[in-house]
């Protein structure tokens, strides 16, 4: 069992004939995706790596019953592409373009508030089920099938503690990218609550980062709802008030808030152990195993 | 970005809000003729990105022309903070009886824009926040239809406004919403929005940031960008790299890719007892060149005295990453500063086998690369 992706998904590759969507739709089929269909306006009719190529993604659908749709489009037409997926009425979209205008998330945020769709990202490494599919960039070498699940705002970050646990033999349920944007689609909360249901996952890793309140929404989420075991890690630590750190969304405000003081104790608060170091992220979901 | 207030009381005047007649100098002379232009009093303040201007001596008011010989004696060449002071806006004083605040901004946990008003103007506003948050009203914001009319007059209304100006403000609440939607701001605000005695508003204070991202369609304040940039030399640097950096007061300098990853290694340094000297994110896919450029950004920081390089591939490939490090480090016949690397996903023996290990240290973990690079940079300290 899984979340959000498993080896039935079947996905449309937006951006597929650029540099970037071409390579990644290739990694994600050697991984075993199901990668049915791409989109890209004026494309229509081409084959990229034997994947045909429609002009739009409503085509996508009707022609390959495509569900999902992975996103590499430049920033400048990223927000247009999410709206389209939104309207064909995809199970799933994931954005894993990086630099979207924060105005342009927060109108397709209203939007995503009208239909079915879920949105990954943007700002995001994508999702990866571990012996079944991955939807995005992550390098599935570094994860095996297992039963620990793991939501991350941070890409690499997400590799550093994966690769902790797949090194000490533990396995991954399905590893969820939520992206460092400071407006995403799926947060924590939500990435939570799949996890709660998921019968297969009996531990969760969640690794936030300074900036904003969705750790603290998480934290009480965790306290009322959730029963599996959570173990988490939260980045920045010794970032300075009022410079962004990388990502968009990853600054402390003049005000205070978005500590990663204020994160670590509302999660200490609803019984969530927070690593120092990756090392102890693993230490602590060793336990909740063992 | 953040537009100079000059810039922005620009922008301002531009889209119809009334700004004081106001003139920028960069010399003692031009202060004079510009104050004389204006008439006295005027304020003198200096053009810099910092808050607490006022307070640090670089806002000054003044009467005649020898004040004004003084003040921008005093303020041109000043060191603020840190920022050198090079220019001054010279502005009427406005006769006030009352300070208000608007401003607008995205709020993130609601994922939609947000305008603001309070009574509580001229003073720090994040305070007024916190103390009495019901002091201000707020009022949200469809972004896909933008502000109705009734929005600004009801945040105007429930701030507890006075009626006198109460339309007046509503009008300068709505243009700084369109001005914020058109200029992709990410924050803007008045603060203080001045009432005269005469029930006449004006902008005394203009903040205007831009979101970075949306530059691209925004090409008239991508030109405001070169003069509103600040940082020092090395931060100059970086943007010229197009790295994202941040420099800090430790000497453990440190590279690597993915802002999540940069950040824990920024944490693990103090962790274990050092202090990190800067945050530097290569970004995805770095290429050898970039790689060895970032070397030589950290290196070029005086305060460095070793550097951990950690990078995780996942599109960033180990081989580029060891390729980029002996570039740099093979032009040299002595190393600078200590190097530790951990390389670590995609390619990563391949990157083991290009690497000229008589250049660097190698550790196998995160943790055990970031102790030696502190234990280096504790070395130099002792000597």
């Amino acid at each position: 069992m899984s979340v959000l992706v498993d080896d039935d998904t079947r996905v449309v590759v937006q951006g597929i004939t650029g540099g970037e969507g071409k390579f990644h739709a290739e990694q994600m089929m050697e991984y075993g995706t199901n990668v049915v269909a791409g989109a890209v306006p004026g494309k229509g009719g081409q084959e990229v790596s034997g994947v045909p190529v429609y002009d739009t993604v409503h085509e996508a659908v009707d022609e390959e019953n495509a569900d999902t749709s992975v996103i590499f489009v430049p920033p400048a037409f990223a927000g247009d592409a999410i709206f389209e997926s939104l309207d064909s009425e995809l199970d799933l979209a994931v954005a894993i373009t990086e630099g979207i205008p924060t105005q342009d998330m927060a109108r397709v945020n209203k939007r995503l508030s009208e239909t079915e769709t879920r949105l990954i990202g943007p700002n995001c490494p994508g999702l990866i089920t571990p012996g079944e599919a991955k939807l995005g960039i992550l390098p599935g070498n570094i994860f095996a099938e297992g039963n620990v699940g793991l939501v991350s705002r941070s890409g690499t970050l997400t590799y550093q503690v994966v690769d902790s646990l797949t090194n000490r033999g533990i396995g991954q349920t399905t590893a969820i990218g939520i992206g460092g944007d400071p407006i995403i689609g799926t947060d924590f909360v939500d990435a939570l609550e799949l996890f709660e249901d998921d019968p297969d996952t009996d531990a969760i890793v969640m690794c936030g980062e300074i900036g904003g309140e969705d750790e603290e929404e998480a934290a009480a989420f965790i306290d009322d709802y959730v029963d599996t075991p959570v173990a988490g890690f939260i980045a920045g630590r010794t970032a300075p008030p009022g410079k962004r750190m990388g990502h968009a969304g990853a600054i402390v405000s003049g005000s205070g808030t978005g500590t990663a003081e204020s994160k670590i104790s509302a999660l200490n608060d609803a019984g969530v152990p927070v690593g120092d170091t990756p090392e102890e992220v693993a230490d602590h979901i060793e336990e909740f195993l063992a | 970005m953040k537009l100079h207030e000059y810039q922005a009381k620009t922008v301002f005047a531009d889209a119809g809000i009334p700004t004081p007649d106001s003139q920028l100098a960069s010399d003692v002379d031009g202060v004079v003729s510009a104050a004389e232009e204006i008439g006295y009093p005027v304020a003198v303040k200096a053009q810099v990105q910092v808050g607490g201007r006022g307070k640090a001596g670089g806002i000054k008011l003044v009467e005649d022309a020898d004040e004004a010989r003084d003040a921008a004696d005093s303020i041109l060449g000043m060191d603020l903070k840190g920022y050198h002071v090079d220019r001054v806006l010279v502005e009427e004083a406005v006769d006030f009886v009352n300070e208000l605040y608007v401003g607008i901004t995205m709020d993130r946990g609601e994922g939609k824009p947000v305008a603001m008003v309070s009574t509580k103007g001229g003073v720090n506003i994040e305070e007024v926040a916190e103390e009495d948050p019901d002091a201000i009203a707020r009022e949200h914001i469809d972004p896909s239809f933008g502000m109705h009319p009734y929005q600004a007059r009801k945040a105007v209304y429930d701030a507890g406004v006075d009626q006198s100006v109460a339309r007046d403000v509503s009008s300068v609440l709505t243009t700084l919403y369109q001005l914020w939607d058109d200029k992709d701001g990410a924050d803007a605000e008045i603060n203080p929005l001045m009432v005269t005695a005469d029930d006449e508003v004006i902008a005394a204070d203009a903040v205007m940031n831009i979101d970075e991202d949306a530059l691209f369609r925004q090409p008239e304040l991508a030109e405001m960008e070169e003069e509103a940039a600040g940082g020092d030399d090395l931060e100059q640097k970086a943007d010229e790299y197009g790295f994202d950096y941040v420099r800090l007061d430790g000497n453990t300098g440190i590279i690597g890719n993915g802002a999540g990853l940069v950040m824990t290694t920024l944490d693990l340094v103090d962790h274990y007892g050092g202090e990190p000297a800067n945050f530097l994110d290569v970004g995805g896919g770095a290429k050898a060149a970039r790689i060895a450029n970032a070397l030589d950004m950290v290196f070029s920081d005086d305060n460095v005295d070793s550097v951990v390089f950690n990078i995780f591939g996942g599109i960033t490939r180990g081989d580029e990453v060891a390729r980029g490090i002996n570039e740099a480090l093979e032009q040299f016949d002595e190393i600078p500063k200590p190097v530790v690397v951990r390389l670590a996903g995609t390619n990563w023996e391949e990157g083991m086998e290009i690497l000229n290990e008589d250049l660097v240290t190698v550790e196998q973990t995160l943790e055990d690369a970031v102790q030696r690079a502190v234990e280096y940079a504790g070395e130099v300290n002792d000597q």
